[in-house]
């Protein structure tokens, strides 16, 4: 039979039988099995109301059960497992055999960039775009030109950049973007404002927010009635502020000293080091959408009261906006971070797609794929999307944790 | 704050250019995709997409009439003479130009160039040449190696070749209607399942509700690699295989987390009156479902389509792994472009054509239903 035919059929019996099953389960149970007549009549309806709702959930809870529960249990097993041996029970050696592999920790080091990197600079720049766009009439046009890269797939989006990354020969033109820009740079005035100047004194900035969250947040710690948890929770904080700041202050210190290959086309996904931050970019550009809808409908509900007393009070349109604002929709921001992290998390297609973890941008869904398809080998693929269940799983506490919370 | 007087200040020109140059920055890569699809393969790799708006200069070799063919030398006061147009299309500019591959800039347009034997050719700007010789003038046509200045041209040719030429490695139509089969079952199954399973949970009342909803928001971020080797297994042992019904039960699967957290959310806030009221009048809740609740909730049921269509088509991996046979007769266009990518990594305009069939119709639902997406986005994430 034709695929389409197929798809068709499948449709009208998928939907028909999910029908039928409701309709003729209630009527089985209302008519046959508990009727709502002849002596035990109020007793039959109180068992058929309690006997419904499972009716009404039975088909959702069996494909969650066998296609995200079950799997969950049966992957943790399977890590614990060496198929080569007929699937004997291995304890942890596909842990050990893991963590002694320089792919997998090379795929988290790279997972730890992305989580960093992809999550902060999408939500700025929605945030900018929100903040900005809400203030001009033709703000609704803007909004959904930058909201468009939602809906192109990562494999389509990676070759839009592929494109833009794309190398010639010296002595051909360029057709890549990044390539044509910079061969304009020549080592000139130009050259040292743009590539020297402007990224070191943005990675000194940085460090400095960096040094003075990490130092506010010190002060905070020697105040009186700190809980031992808090208070070790904020060391661990300002440890990590202290390691971006430091990064950072390194970052300038190459801005100003790096050798630049003036002149000469880069190949900008076989750079080491930097093409990891090549293949994010996909993904923050995708993703700025995302967090600029939502953080502009975060904005608008934001009560008017606030933002005039401010502005009665004399602050200026960036004190409404760190002071006043920011406060007010943190709730917001964090809800965006913690989804963009997901999404970080199971990124395959981008680097599937571009590079296939060569050139050291490994991440852990492209290791697991390749472990699990191109090795055959199941304990380790198991094992490694244990590790990305281990990384998903504070998020998921969380989200249960405030559900639940919610429904009180 | 636009509402409060005195607050319009000079920054409103400063924001106006901000957002044009961050929408411009957003738009510019798949704006360059677009208008590679439409340009051959000899000017994607001649000249970056930004300079195909504008006239480009080339270096092309251009070939005069053969002088053997019948009729075209005519004797002129004593000498032959041939004359005609080195382009077969008009439009181009000769800047400069000459007639040896080591000297291609010897002569500037209009200037007469001397090629021995008593014979010379001119060419002018627009092409238009004047080849003559002393004696009768054989072999084969001048070559003229000439710098033009092209103006914008554009070819749907690469459409053509992406969407009906029927090619095994090219060919986007197969793999567009295998993801049109993917996508359209595992849209509509996981709503007709979340749909009671969400009316359930919000207006139904038995023992352990809480703990289910708590249960489908912990799944809502179950990474669905885990998911793929145990029930590839279990697809295997029972006989489905790899194949159509495996992605649609895989879609369904990984699909209702969401639409049953989408629609419940939705569902809640109905008013309870109508619900109390249609009891009373002796309604079944299957007639309450049918007839108000599930007319009531379009809304979320559009975002959730819409959401569970873009996942769909744009998926990549779900495909590889329960879809895609060895064989390939069931690939999908984003595993056909990541194969394109393999297998043509350099021509662009086969790449960027395919690419472009694959996102155009996403993009037209979401233009389409920005609305509905923007809407369930909110219901999502904003708690």
């Amino acid at each position: 039979m034709h695929p389409a035919a197929q798809g068709l059929l499948t449709i009208f019996l998928g939907v028909g039988g999910c029908i039928a099953y409701f309709y003729f389960s209630n009527q089985f149970l209302d008519k046959i099995l508990f009727p709502a007549k002849g002596e035990h009549a109020g007793r039959n309806i109180n068992r058929a109301n309690m006997v419904r709702p499972w009716l009404f959930l039975f088909p959702a809870i069996f494909a969650l059960g066998l296609y995200l529960a079950y799997p969950v249990f049966a992957t943790l097993w399977y890590s614990l497992t060496d198929r080569d041996q007929g699937g004997a029970f291995v304890g942890l050696d596909n842990y050990n055999q893991m963590f002694a592999d320089p792919k997998f920790w090379e795929a988290v080091k790279n997972n730890m960039l992305w989580l960093l990197v992809v999550p902060a600079a999408s939500t700025a720049f929605g945030l900018l775009a929100a903040q900005l766009t809400d203030r001009i009439k033709w703000g609704a046009i803007a909004k959904s030109l930058i909201f468009m890269p939602m809906a192109i797939s990562f494999v389509g989006a990676s070759v839009i950049f592929k494109l833009i990354y794309d190398t010639r020969p010296v002595g051909q033109s360029q057709i890549g973007v990044l390539n044509a820009v910079w061969l304009q740079f020549d080592g000139g005035v130009g050259s040292f404002l743009i590539l020297r100047l402007l990224p070191g004194l943005l990675m000194l900035c940085a460090a400095a927010a960096a040094a003075y969250v990490a130092w506010g947040s010190l002060q905070k710690m020697r105040a009186p009635g700190v809980s031992k948890i808090g208070s070790s929770l904020r060391v661990v904080f300002v440890v990590i502020l202290a390691g971006i700041a430091l990064a950072a202050l390194s970052l300038a210190f190459g801005a100003f000293t790096k050798d630049y290959p003036y002149g000469e086309p880069q190949t900008w996904l076989t750079i080491p080091g930097w093409n990891s931050f090549f293949l994010m970019v996909v993904l923050i550009w995708i993703q700025t959408g995302f967090a600029m809808v939502i953080l502009s409908a975060a904005l608008r509900g934001i009560p008017e009261e606030t933002v005039e007393a401010a502005i009665v009070d004399g602050a200026n349109p960036f004190q409404v906006f760190f002071k006043i604002k920011m406060p007010q929709i943190s709730g917001t921001i964090v809800v965006v971070w913690t989804t963009i992290t997901l999404v970080v998390l199971k990124v395959f297609d981008i680097v599937f797609a571009m590079t296939n973890g060569q050139w050291e941008t490994q991440v852990l869904a492209n290791y697991m794929y390749d472990k699990l398809f191109r090795a055959n080998d199941w304990g380790l693929g198991s094992a490694s999307a244990m590790i990305i269940m281990l990384l998903v799983s504070p998020i998921l506490i969380w989200n249960v944790y405030n559900a639940r919370k919610e429904m009180r | 704050m636009d509402n409060i007087a005195g607050s319009k200040s000079s920054l409103t020109w400063i924001v106006h250019i901000s957002v044009a140059l961050l929408v411009a920055l957003w738009l510019f890569p798949t704006v360059g995709l677009l208008v590679s699809s439409f340009r051959t393969t000899d000017q994607i790799s001649s000249s970056g997409w930004w300079q195909s708006l504008f006239p480009t200069e080339q270096n092309v070799t251009l070939r005069a009439t053969d002088p053997d063919d019948d009729g075209v030398q005519s004797l002129v006061d004593g000498v032959y003479t041939i004359t005609g147009n080195l382009f077969e299309e008009m439009g181009a500019e000769i800047s400069v130009w000459g007639t040896s591959s080591r000297a291609i800039d010897a002569y500037s347009a209009g200037e007469t160039a001397d090629l021995g034997d008593g014979e010379t050719i001119t060419v002018e700007a627009n092409g238009d040449y004047v080849w003559t010789g002393t004696e009768e003038l054989s072999g084969r046509g001048q070559r003229v190696f000439a710098t033009a200045a092209t103006p914008p041209e554009f070819t749907l040719d690469n459409y053509k070749r992406v969407l009906f030429s029927g090619s095994s490695t090219d060919s986007m139509a197969k793999a567009f209607f295998n993801t049109l089969t993917v996508t359209i079952p595992a849209t509509i199954i996981p709503i007709v399942i979340a749909a009671f399973a969400a009316y359930a949970l919000a207006w139904m009342d038995f023992p352990g509700r809480a703990i289910l909803i708590a249960l489908v928001v912990g799944l809502l971020v179950v990474p669905l690699q885990l998911a793929l080797i145990p029930l590839l297994r279990l697809h295997l042992n029972i006989g489905i295989g790899k194949g159509y019904l495996g992605v649609w039960l895989a879609h369904t699967g990984f699909g209702l987390p969401l639409a049953i957290y989408l629609l419940r959310n939705y569902m809640v806030g109905l008013p309870r009156d109508i619900i109390e009221n249609a009891k009373v009048d002796g309604a079944t809740d299957f007639q309450i479902f049918t007839k108000i609740i599930l007319p009531l909730s379009f809304p979320a049921l559009a975002s959730f389509a819409i959401f569970q269509f873009l996942w769909t088509w744009n998926d990549l991996l779900v495909a590889k792994v329960f879809l895609i046979d060895a064989t390939g007769q069931t690939t999908v266009m984003t595993n056909q472009i990541v194969e394109l990518l393999g297998t043509r990594g350099g021509n662009w305009e086969i790449l960027a054509t395919a690419a472009f069939v694959s996102i155009a119709v996403p993009l037209a639902v979401f233009f389409a239903m920005q609305k509905y997406l923007v809407r369930g986005l909110l219901a999502g994430s904003v708690k």
